[in-house]
């Protein structure tokens, strides 16, 4: 019964807190009265058995959960009693193909006009339905500042009249954009985690999930089935990404240990995307790069040409030193570890405070046989590192060769 | 809903006779669209004085009241449906008289 509970809150949860929403205009009553029809189903459900349509069970009790708590507030005060009417439901966009509150709602979630931490927090508890502890956890912070920056951010969207509906066409592509910024962010929080273990497989799949769930509304953006097959094929690797509590680099892999399932749906978009014959964006050619690395079945059958090609491709999407510094890593599989070195030495100015630079030197120097400067340079990524799995595998990686 | 548009000046910004027009056409496009309500441009900070009569006493200082590379150069107060609109006028204003553009809404 908790299972069935548990599969109506990962499914519906969205659904429920967006439909709220769109109806109450308020998203603090919203996520109360979400939490609470949850908070009955776990007691009714289990005497009463599952509905047959639970999402509809939960977003009716859910609505007259809101409806009784605004009655109350309306007798204690006149401000709430405005609250009552019932908001009249916002005409879509002018092409109007995108119906759906739950996209509303992240594009809501994910403004601009909010800080991008907010976006973060709102996002996972509002979409996501992760409560305050688990997203207090999930990125080491104190409960008490990730209730205050939703909060703050709940806030501002009423004051400022943040609205809820899906922007207009003129606005889409940098809106979304918003919203990929922060999916990725809580993958890559998940996938190189802050502090101790290697990964946080429930950020992941919560990330993985969430770009699935914008995958499915808008299945036409290129930049979106990007994100997703990036994320997909990232996580394919996620079990050979880690022995004991080290991380292990990509040349040290197990690729039989590999999600070939996973692997396979990745590359099924890359090729859709390539299919669209439109130019790509920076997602679509990090998600390309991850399909030629994935498509190898040995580190030496890698086509690094493709590699770089594509690394060619998002220098000019993305001229950012880091960027660069993974594009020298092709350079030196294709050119040879000098050619590679002298290239990652001209960004030392904008990325010496950066661990993955002087990890990219000190295996550059060790290929070339120059022992103590790579040492040297391993010795400055782990003072830089934060991830105690990645310092083992450079103090692994330093030691090797002294 | 109305929001105030704080112009910030940071000592970059230009004047002159091109900038005063393009501001025009903007005012020119709040009023088409319905989004005026009011506007007006400030003489420099040196020309402020600040009183303070909070106990009864008048005390008169020169000069503003915060001392601040960045200055409040001028204001519109618009009228717009929802944030995205107020955004969207902004942006267009902030183009108009090359300067930084503060959205905040009225209570």
């Amino acid at each position: 019964m908790t299972e069935a509970v548990t599969r109506a809150h990962r499914d519906e949860w969205a659904r429920v807190v967006s439909a709220l929403t769109r109806r109450f205009g308020d998203l603090d009553v919203a996520e109360e009265a979400a939490a609470e029809a949850f908070a009955t189903a776990v007691e009714r459900w289990p005497a009463d058995g599952v509905p047959p349509n639970p999402g509809a069970w939960l977003t009716t009790t859910a609505q007259r959960k809101a409806v009784d708590r605004l009655r109350r507030e309306a007798k204690r005060d006149d401000k709430h009693r405005e609250a009552l009417v019932v908001h009249e439901p916002q005409p879509t966009g002018a092409d109007g193909a995108i119906d759906d509150d739950r996209l509303r709602l992240l594009f809501t979630c994910c403004h601009p006009a909010l800080a991008v931490q907010a976006r973060v927090a709102l996002t996972l508890r509002l979409v996501g339905g992760l409560t305050v502890p688990e997203i207090a956890r999930a990125f080491l912070v104190a409960e008490s500042a990730v209730g205050q920056r939703i909060t703050r951010a709940k806030a501002k969207i009423k004051a400022a009249r943040v609205p809820y509906r899906v922007p207009s066409a003129e606005d889409l592509p940098a809106r979304v954009s918003s919203v990929l910024t922060v999916l990725f962010l809580v993958f890559n929080e998940g996938y190189l985690a802050t502090g101790t273990g290697p990964v946080r497989p429930d950020l992941t799949a919560e990330a993985i999930r969430l770009t699935r769930l914008l995958h499915a509304l808008l299945p036409h953006d290129g930049e979106v089935t990007g994100l997703l097959a990036l994320m997909l094929l990232t996580e394919a690797r996620r079990p050979a990404r880690v022995a004991g509590d080290e991380l292990v680099p990509l040349d040290e892999q197990d690729r039989g240990a590999w999600d070939h399932a996973l692997i396979a749906e990745g590359h099924a978009l890359v090729r859709e995307r390539l299919a669209a014959g439109v130019a790509p964006g920076r997602y679509q050619v990090l998600a390309a790069i991850n399909a030629v690395h994935t498509s190898a079945r040995h580190m030496h059958d890698t086509d690094w040409s493709q590699v770089l090609a594509l690394y060619d491709l998002l220098v000019r999407i993305d001229p950012s030193p880091v960027v660069a510094l993974n594009r020298a890593v092709a350079v030196a599989e294709l050119d040879g570890p000098e050619v590679a070195l002298a290239v990652v030495d001209r960004l030392e100015p904008e990325l010496a405070g950066y661990h993955a630079f002087h990890a990219t030197r000190a295996d550059l120097l060790r290929r070339l046989g120059r022992r103590a400067e790579s040492r040297a340079a391993y010795d400055r990524a782990v003072e830089l590192t934060g991830n105690t799995a990645e310092i083992a595998c450079l103090v692994r990686r330093r030691d090797q060769r002294a | 809903m109305q929001y105030l548009f704080s112009v910030v000046d940071d000592g970059t910004g230009i004047t002159g006779p091109e900038v005063d027009a393009a501001i025009d056409v903007f005012n020119d496009r709040l009023r088409a669209g319905g989004h005026w309500v009011f506007a007006g441009g400030l003489a420099s900070p040196d020309a402020a004085t600040v009183v303070d009569n909070r106990d009864g006493a008048a005390l008169v200082t020169d000069g503003p009241f915060l001392e601040s590379k960045e200055y409040l150069a001028g204001f519109w107060v618009v009228e717009a449906p929802d944030l995205d609109v107020a955004l969207a006028l902004a942006s267009a204003g902030s183009r108009s008289c090359h300067r930084k553009v503060e959205v905040r809404p009225f209570r």
